[in-house]
């Protein structure tokens, strides 16, 4: 596994455009076998394209992709399977309804029976264990990712290719899958490791390329490389500094949870099983867990999206909330930011200004119903200026705008309402590193004003930057409040596992 | 080869303007290839469907009669089309409006019923929209298909009104014709141009086009119809009443429909009859749609299928064209309009499958 051993894949000045969008420009890359390399770059930098190209999904406008030495056209994801290449995304495709051994036998030819001691023999051999005849929809996330490494595995490929696969795992699955990985690369597989977290990849990886906005800003041994460094390579300035300063004591209790218990109405949604909080104002609670273990249930049932089965399994600011619907609850004085941006915290076809009218026209809008244009632009404009939103004019549409944009103004409309309880779903999911550090002083400094906020995070980080006490929300069920001061990621990655193990 | 449908990223005022254009010129060439294969003189056809209505003033202001239902009845599905709610069934509406309106003048057949205009076009109107709401009620209450309830209620609506005609309401005097007698001159809408058959509820047409800008783009109600409609999660999450949604849109249909059914007994018919509504409940959701469910596109849209209406008759009496062949024009000219607005959304992109690479 020497360095000057010859590459397997090399990309050759590859640059891809999606309209007016540069996605990649004049990439270089070359990826040698026994080799785990990262590909590292903030949302949106260009990865996720750039590993189409290299799986067939899409064409490069321009420059060459070789294999062992040898152009190669790549058109389909089955020609990339083909010379060897194997990809899992971050996002699984497996079917819920049927077993791990049918779902690897769709991709990959032989018997059922032989596939299943193959799944358990590639099991032992890089510990990689899950049970053949178990149903998907009973496996865990890491479980999950782990019949999708295998089903790449048995395709028997020479570069293995994964996108963001820490994003989904508890910390302990984190360690499990990087020891997989090692005993991978030992046995000569070339690895690609898409990533946007520095402290895992100067771990794992030795080597790595650095994208920012679709180009490559350095190639570089992480091993050798500070994350201060690596941070700037990605994001071309050094990242802010958060300070977590807790002075107010906190007040009053705000949000409360009492006895919360909802059926799940879909097979494969979660169950939500007696959960208790006490959010007070001044305060920042995290929920930390994957997502899809109530996570979704839990923030449509605050926000009144979804009603409870009993009004006073809810309570804000001494009101019992939960059979009242979600305007009701904004007349409380409650503010929510969603996870999903499109569709939900906004409405991609209107401008930015009727998006805020959606939620704000409680700020002197409406005159007898009549829309009062010039607060609602007024308000707009304040919105973009104070929360940094990159847009040529407030009439633009909300659809154009880049998901992290339409993040902080999402954010901004919401904060602007001088909420006294906030919620917050994923508050920083595809924003740049700098905005979502803005992103965090925003909400620390709306809990120094006195506001209480729950935030509902995958990222372990965020919430140990900012939030007081943290709870683990694992299977429908809460863990007790652990105070965030003395809290480990290990002693959450425990409570993540906990409930099922 | 592959063929794909990609968004634009932006549409074109222009392009939108020229989409009812081009879908006009397409529908012609279309129509003259399909009058010469029926081995009509195409011509003659195109002109009597196009040209022969404007060219007296009796057949022009025909048009604006036509133009009337069609802008009040698409006025009011719209506001609900806007909001997902999908009123398919304006046409009973528009019957029982007219049913309504005409018990004034078939209990007072002498006109000594006092204000009989007016209640006849309020009890239209409310009756209209109880019929619409009849579909609310049951799809707020049950999750019943407003699409599928509106269409049924508008058969049962019909049955009505053949009872009514065949037995209680008929005429007595009218040699067994299955129709009420003739209103009295005070249950008779003025009329805007002497000489024509066109009636006030021109006027009414566009007061309820004003009302519906005015709601749609200045009020907050019309917003968030509209957010029902584009974003239905995000009106869920603004905590925007679903249900409400439903009843305001199935009453403003159902009432502008009924009020259009009052007008038209009280205008060009002076009667209640079988054929109250020929069909106008149906043809008002092409003009909605034609009309970009913008009112100010409606007023448009309505004007221009009671054209081809007007034109249809004329063509079937001057060049001998089949009822059917109108009508394959009337849906030909439909087609080709969701065509054209659908290439002011999105290109269309070819890609050739390229030879496999060496591997």
């Amino acid at each position: 596994m020497s360095d000057h051993s010859p590459a397997l894949l090399t990309l050759n000045d590859v640059s891809k455009r999606y309209g007016t969008v540069q996605a990649n420009k004049g990439i270089d890359l070359a990826v040698r076998a026994g080799s785990i390399h990262a590909v590292l770059g903030e949302n949106g930098a260009g990865k996720s394209s750039l590993m189409k190209m290299i799986y067939g999904v899409e064409k490069p406008d321009s420059g060459t992709i070789n294999w062992n030495g040898t152009p190669v056209h790549l058109n389909k994801p089955s020609d990339a399977q083909a010379l060897g290449i194997g990809m899992v995304f971050q996002h699984f495709s497996l079917f819920e309804t049927l077993s791990v051994v049918q779902n690897v036998s769709l991709l990959v030819p032989g018997k059922q029976a032989e596939l299943a001691d193959k799944i358990t023999a590639f099991g032992n051999q890089f510990g990689l264990h899950v049970d053949p005849d178990a149903m998907v929809h009973q496996l865990s996330v890491g479980e999950r990712q782990r019949v999708e490494i295998i089903r790449c595995l048995l395709l028997d490929p020479k570069l293995l290719i994964l996108d963001e696969p820490t994003s989904v795992l508890p910390p302990q699955s984190v360690v499990m899958l990087f020891k997989t990985l090692r005993s991978l690369q030992a046995k000569g597989m070339a690895i690609l490791f898409i990533s946007h977290k520095l402290d895992e990849i100067r771990e794992l990886c030795d080597e790595a390329t650095v994208l920012r906005r679709g180009e490559v800003t350095g190639h570089v041994d992480p091993r050798t490389q500070s994350a201060a460094d690596l941070a700037k390579l990605m994001i071309g300035h050094e990242i802010p500094k958060l300070t977590k300063h807790n002075n107010t004591p906190a007040g009053d209790i705000a949000l409360q949870l009492r006895g919360l218990e909802h059926p799940s109405k879909t097979r494969f949604g979660t169950s939500l099983k007696s959960l208790d909080l006490h959010l007070r104002s001044g305060q920042i609670i995290g929920i930390a867990g994957i997502s899809g273990n109530g996570q979704q249930e839990l923030a449509a049932l605050i926000s009144g999206e979804a009603l409870c089965a009993k009004a006073d399994m809810i309570t804000i600011l001494d009101q019992p909330a939960g059979r009242i619907g979600a305007s009701q609850r904004r007349a409380l004085g409650f503010s929510f930011v969603p996870e999903e941006r499109l569709g939900r915290g906004a409405v991609p076809e209107m401008s930015l200004a009727d998006n805020s009218l959606l939620t704000a026209h409680r700020q002197g809008m409406l005159q007898n119903g009549f829309i009062k244009r010039k607060v609602e632009r007024s308000f707009t404009d304040a919105c973009i200026a104070d929360f940094d939103v990159r847009t040529a004019s407030p009439e633009n549409e909300a659809g154009a705008l880049s998901g992290g944009n339409l993040q902080k103004f999402i954010l901004g409309r919401e904060i602007m309402l001088a909420p006294k309880v906030m919620l917050v779903s994923q508050p920083t999911w595809g924003v740049d590193i700098g905005a979502a550090t803005a992103i965090r002083r925003r909400l620390l400094e709306m809990r120094d004003q006195g506001a209480a906020i729950l935030v509902i995070s995958e990222e372990l980080e965020e919430l140990f930057q900012i939030c007081d006490i943290l709870h683990v929300l694992s299977e429908g069920q809460l863990s007790e409040p652990l105070d965030a001061a003395t809290t480990t990621a290990q002693d959450i990655g425990a409570y993540m596992i906990g409930a099922t193990e | 080869m592959t063929i794909q449908l990609v968004r634009r990223d932006t549409a074109s005022r222009a392009a939108m303007v020229s989409a009812p254009i081009l879908a006009l010129v397409l529908t012609c060439l279309t129509s003259l290839v399909l009058f010469a294969l029926l081995g009509k003189p195409a011509g003659t056809a195109l002109y009597a469907l196009l040209l022969k209505p404007f060219l007296s003033w009796y057949s022009f202001s025909e048009i604006l009669l036509k133009t009337a239902p069609l802008m009040l009845i698409a006025q009011g599905l719209a506001i609900g089309f806007r909001a997902n709610v999908f009123n398919i069934g304006a046409e009973g509406q528009f019957i029982v409006g007219a049913i309504c309106a005409s018990a004034f003048p078939v209990f007072f057949p002498d006109g000594t019923f006092p204000l009989m205009l007016p209640a006849m076009i309020i009890a239209g109107a409310i009756g209209g929209m109880a019929y619409g709401c009849i579909a609310a009620g049951l799809r707020t209450r049950f999750g019943a298909s407003e699409i599928l309830v509106t269409l049924m209620l508008s058969l049962i609506a019909a049955q009505i009104l053949n009872y009514l005609l065949l037995g209680p309401w008929k005429d007595p005097q009218g040699f067994n014709f299955p129709q009420t007698v003739m209103f009295p001159e005070n249950a008779m809408l003025p009329l805007l141009f002497e000489g024509t058959r066109t009636n006030i509820s021109l006027i009414f047409a566009l007061i309820a086009s004003g009302l519906a800008h005015l709601m749609m783009q200045h009020h907050f109600s019309g917003f968030q119809l509209r957010i029902s409609g584009l974003a239905p999660r995000a009106a869920l999450y603004a905590g925007f009443n679903g249900n409400k949604m439903i009843w305001i849109s199935l009453a403003l249909g159902g009432m502008a429909a009924g009020i259009a059914g009052a007008s038209e007994v009280s205008g060009p018919l002076g009667q209640l009859q079988r054929s109250v509504s020929s069909g106008y409940g149906y043809a008002a959701i092409i003009v909605a749609y034609m009309g970009g469910l913008r009112p100010i596109g409606i007023v448009v849209s309505s004007f221009l299928i009671s054209i081809v209406y007007i034109g249809g008759d004329n063509a079937t009496v001057t060049a001998g064209l089949p009822v059917a062949a109108v009508e394959v024009f009337q849906g030909l000219l439909l087609a080709f309009y969701l065509l054209t607005f659908t290439l002011i959304r999105f290109r269309i992109e070819f890609t050739p499958s390229q030879s496999r690479g060496n591997t």
